[in-house]
């Protein structure tokens, strides 16, 4: 008897060895990829003091590697990349849109709460 | 609409004899469940930001609060993080994989990676619980309250404490004993409790004792909140911060210095540090462990068989996602948490 509750499968995802061979060279290179950069963020971290001249770069440089790990991440390792385009829209859009406003707004107001604390102390 | 599903295997189709973005029902709604648990993680850390943002200088920062190694003692900034991180990402790879070998239908394959997997999320949830424990007990030094009235984080090697002799008799101990052990235990319980005063220390029989102890190394003040005189972010050393350090901790006064971290207060920065390292580490160390736990249960089903005879690894694909879902907020608990 064929059970509906458990066939749900797109049979294009099964590959064969040479394809196989292809992916795994991309995971191995996005390997080495993300474990160069932690590398360099922690480098950054240790030697790189919080105050100095040169931290806001630095500070921003981490951010745009998380990004990028994040992007590699989702990309390769979730095979976000290989589904059709509509459903990587749906799912990275609205959510950018979202957390982006977000990030926006509770900044802005921390930093304006920060002022008026700073005025009152002293 | 129905023009669709023409190209589409069959067994794709859901109830409706349709197949939303040509995926199946169950990978779909991994998705979803994903990108909801992404909202939750992402109002944690912007929460987090929104508090940091506000409290500016006086928070902590990732290399000064964590810079202990396994085995090696104090003054590895941050690598003990990028070791989980590590870790982490090579759990990542090996899940990737273990999906990798699924989608040749390679049995075996799939259980060595998913293995690997599940070693690596052990090891990641034990390095946790390692970092949780020396967050919760501290450093040496503590946190402590200045004269003037302001707060300092305490950097630099402490000296060891070799025994307290015994001056005036109580219950327990008579004159002249030499108590050596617990020591650091005892000698951070009183500094709290405002049991120590010029040099001495008041045991729990009623006796007092003279700490002897070597000096220390290195120290320096790191002033984390205001006060009469210091201000927030100018640091003090070497001779004078000791004489400021001992000035506050054999004051005698109870309160002046606190060590570690638990949910009313912390050495490290202001309370909602303590309170959100708890609660961000701890829902993503839930996840890790919750993620070895579907780990396991589907490289059982994959042992037995189960996914190989309906004709595909599809559920070692979903799981999958969980796990680098994992490894993708650990991306961003790591920089917004140790290294900004």
């Amino acid at each position: 008897m064929e059970r509906d509750d458990v066939i749900e499968y797109s049979l294009q995802t099964h590959h064969n060895e040479e394809e196989g061979k292809k992916i795994r060279k991309k995971i191995w290179f996005v390997t080495a990829l993300l474990t160069a950069i932690t590398a360099v963020e922690v480098a950054l971290g240790a030697f790189i003091k919080q105050g100095t001249d040169i931290w806001p770069m630095v500070k921003w440089s981490f951010i745009v590697m998380t990004l990028v790990k994040a992007g590699y991440i989702v990309l390769v390792f979730m095979h976000l990349g290989d589904e059709k385009k509509s459903l990587r829209n749906i799912i990275l859009i609205p959510y950018f849109m979202f957390v982006l406003y977000l990030i926006f707004i509770a900044i802005w107001e921390a930093l304006a709460i920060n002022d008026a604390l700073q005025q009152n102390a002293f | 609409m129905a023009g669709h599903s023409a190209h589409v295997d069959a067994s794709t189709l859901w109830g409706g004899k349709e197949s939303p973005f040509q995926t199946s029902y169950g990978k779909l709604m991994m998705w979803f469940f994903l990108v909801s648990d992404a909202l939750t993680f992402g109002g944690l850390l912007i929460a987090y930001g929104f508090t940091r943002h506000d409290a500016q200088e006086a928070w902590p920062i990732g290399e000064e609060t964590f810079n202990s190694m396994p085995f090696l003692g104090h003054g590895y900034p941050l690598l003990y993080v990028a070791l989980m991180t590590f870790i982490l990402i090579v759990s990542s790879v090996t899940m990737v994989l273990g999906v990798e070998a699924g989608h040749r239908m390679d049995k075996k394959g799939v259980v060595k990676w998913m293995i690997a997997t599940i070693i690596g999320g052990f090891f990641f949830v034990g390095s946790q619980a390692w970092e949780w424990y020396h967050f919760i007990h501290g450093s040496e030094f503590g946190k402590i309250e200045l004269a003037d009235g302001s707060q300092a984080i305490v950097k630099g090697h402490f000296g060891e404490i070799q025994n307290f002799t015994v001056v005036t008799p109580g219950h327990h101990h008579k004159k002249g004993d030499v108590v050596t052990e617990d020591l650091m235990h005892e000698f951070q319980h009183a500094a709290e409790t405002g049991n120590l005063k010029d040099g001495m220390i008041n045991l729990h029989d009623g006796s007092v004792a003279k700490v002897n102890k070597s000096a220390d190394d290195h120290m320096k003040l790191i002033i984390k909140k205001n006060g009469k005189q210091n201000k927030v972010g100018s640091h003090i050393e070497g001779k004078k911060a000791e004489e400021m350090y001992y000035a506050s901790l054999y004051s005698g006064v109870p309160n002046k210095v606190i060590y570690g971290a638990n949910l009313q207060q912390n050495e490290y920065g202001p309370q909602q540090y303590g309170q959100f390292f708890f609660f961000i580490t701890g829902f993503h160390g839930f996840h890790v462990f919750s993620g070895v736990m579907i780990n396991i249960i589907i490289m059982i089903g994959v042992v037995l068989g189960t996914y190989h005879k309906r004709g595909h690894y599809e559920m070692v694909e979903k799981t999958g996602l969980y796990w680098h879902f994992v490894d993708l907020v650990w991306v961003f608990v790591f920089t917004f948490f140790y290294l900004v």
